[in-house]
């Protein structure tokens, strides 16, 4: 029985993967792009995720992670000439050290606090990015240059201005994500995690450092987070302190909630559902948002636990 | 049985604004004994046990359990320690399965034992998990949601929580609280076997369970122990009677 629901478990999401691998063969070159920045921002919400769907920690300040992992990787590859998997790497470790650090001081808050503690930092992050318009340009941003548009690893050449290539980068470490999610939230971690978001009191009588697990999932959200906000700036070239908003951290949310939070793969649902919508509804009317509106009224309405969650408690209860 | 004391206070106290909840208790169980923890409401009850559990601060006093001292230690340091506590209200996951609540207290136990040895993965896990809900009886609701259980059960499982953190001291709060008859019987026999691994101590209000299970009780009132001795002591104890059972 367990056995069985692990292999359905499994086989689900690589045909997940395998689906949007073989979408790439189907799709028109606008929808290609499109998708290509819906896998990247479907990692920073499962990055997102993690921390508010898993843990329960609600945070809206989750841009800064995003843009820490931008400008990371964006400035480093634009001052420094960086080599694109150097910029990368260098992304992804501001993102962590950058989580470590708000987690140790916004842990000491929880629920609205927590919320308010975070939005604060995220703005402060936004305001250096501004601060420093002499380095970063501020909102205008700074396109990379020619050099950051192709990298050499393990004597393969790629070409970062093949939108195939960006499609699949972006495909490969999509399906990391989601791997290294799986294996967090089906194991020993995940469930002490979901039992902090569950009742931390009871938790902590069960032998948990709930704080310490808390700045792991911080950390890790932050991390991932921060990925996506790497991966962003190098395979588009660009970085500007519009990422560093707060629409971006209410948008992680958004894309978790509408999606389902607390499931693996709704994050990435939630993505594709609310980019198309806003596509789609923005070539009928510039009120573009009245139906992101009204489809949030609705979901709020009849799917409260978003498209995923509501699949899970109605028909799949394994789903992770 | 040799009188090894497993936990002690020394002058134990706390506060809350003008009320002594619980005031100067020196208080002592030993190892292997079944202790009743006895007295009316208000007594202080639930406030001493949560100073043992460290889920409160004491204002002032000592706490030792096996001959260290524990009174700064966070909770969640106790428990690895080896202090369980199971709650008044029943305290479970209810949105998580049977199996998932006791998984939760079986990854600290294994934790625990992971400095002597390897620890093993989901499938050491999953095997003590089911052993814990097996020792209550709840092994055939292992996929059951928790919050979908009967009360009963609910209570059950969380015994099985404190159980499967292998502790030294189990403290059980209110335990037979709103049980059947029939379910008190089956409860106390499981607290009679918990006993061969573990120290159990127990608040309770139901007396015949109280003089059926325990040792020694225990009797606090107004935050301070007013008695303590064998259950024949505590029932010819007159003070005893005046304040709690009822001189009738």
């Amino acid at each position: 029985m367990i056995q069985s629901r692990q292999s359905a478990v499994i086989i689900l999401h690589i045909a997940a993967i395998l689906l949007l691998f073989v979408l790439q063969f189907v799709l028109p070159d606008y929808h290609q792009l499109a998708m290509t920045r819906v896998m990247v921002l479907a990692i920073f919400a499962m990055g997102y995720n993690m921390l508010f769907g898993y843990t329960g920690l609600l945070s809206l300040g989750h841009a800064m992670f995003f843009a820490a992992g931008l400008y990371g990787a964006g400035l480093t590859a634009y001052y420094f000439g960086w080599s694109v998997p150097v910029a990368f790497v260098a992304g992804i470790g501001s993102g962590f050290v950058l989580s470590l650090v708000i987690g140790l001081v916004s842990l000491r808050t929880s629920g609205v606090a927590f919320m308010i503690v975070t939005m604060m930092f995220a703005q402060v992050a936004y305001l250096t990015t501004t601060y420093f318009t002499d380095y970063t340009r501020g909102e205008e941003g700074l396109v990379l240059p020619q050099a950051a548009r192709s990298f050499d690893l393990l004597g393969v050449h790629f070409d970062l201005t093949s939108a195939v290539l960006r499609y699949n980068l972006s495909l490969v470490l999509l399906a990391a994500t989601v791997a290294i999610t799986l294996l967090i939230v089906r194991g020993p971690l995940g469930r002490a995690l979901v039992a902090i978001r569950e009742n931390e009191p009871r938790t902590v009588m069960l032998g948990y450092d709930t704080f310490r697990l808390k700045l792991m999932a911080v950390t890790l959200s932050g991390t991932i987070s921060a990925m996506a906000g790497a991966t962003y700036a190098l395979l588009f070239a660009y970085i500007g302190a519009g990422f560093a908003t707060i629409q971006y951290s209410i948008e992680a949310l958004l894309f978790t909630l509408l999606g389902g939070a607390g499931t693996v793969l709704g994050p990435l649902v939630g993505t594709a559902a609310m980019f198309y919508l806003i596509d789609i509804a923005s070539s009928y009317t510039v009120a573009y948002m009245l139906a992101v509106g009204i489809a949030l009224v609705l979901l709020v309405l009849f799917f409260p636990k978003g498209i995923l969650g509501t699949i899970r408690e109605r028909w799949l209860p394994w789903l992770p | 049985m040799a009188a090894v004391t497993l936990l002690s206070t020394s002058g134990l106290s706390r506060q809350f604004g003008g009320l002594k909840a619980v005031d100067q208790v020196d208080f002592s169980i030993r190892e292997g004994e079944i202790r009743a923890l006895i007295g009316p409401n208000g007594a202080g009850k639930t406030t001493f046990v949560s100073l043992l559990s460290g889920r409160i601060v004491p204002s002032a006093g000592r706490i030792s359990f096996a001959g260290e001292d524990i009174t700064a230690m966070p909770a969640h340091g106790r428990v690895r320690k080896g202090i369980a506590y199971t709650f008044q209200i029943t305290s479970i996951y209810p949105t998580m399965t049977a199996f998932d609540n006791v998984a939760l207290p079986v990854q600290t136990a294994l934790k625990k034992a992971k400095a002597a040895g390897p620890a093993g993965g989901a499938a050491v896990i999953a095997q003590r998990s089911l052993a814990a809900l097996e020792r209550v009886g709840l092994a055939d609701r292992a996929g059951v949601k928790a919050g979908t259980m009967s009360y009963g059960h609910q209570r059950l499982l969380e015994v099985a929580m404190g159980l499967a953190l292998e502790p030294r001291l189990l403290i059980l709060d209110e335990p037979t609280q709103g049980l059947s008859d029939g379910e008190i019987d089956n409860f106390c026999a499981l607290v009679k076997d918990i006993s061969r691994t573990a120290t159990v101590l127990l608040i309770e209000h139901n007396m015949p369970v109280v003089m059926r299970l325990a040792d020694r009780i225990t009797v606090l009132d107004r935050g301070q122990i007013l008695a303590d001795g064998t259950p024949a002591e505590i029932r010819a104890n007159p003070a005893v009677q005046a304040a709690y059972l009822g001189t009738g």
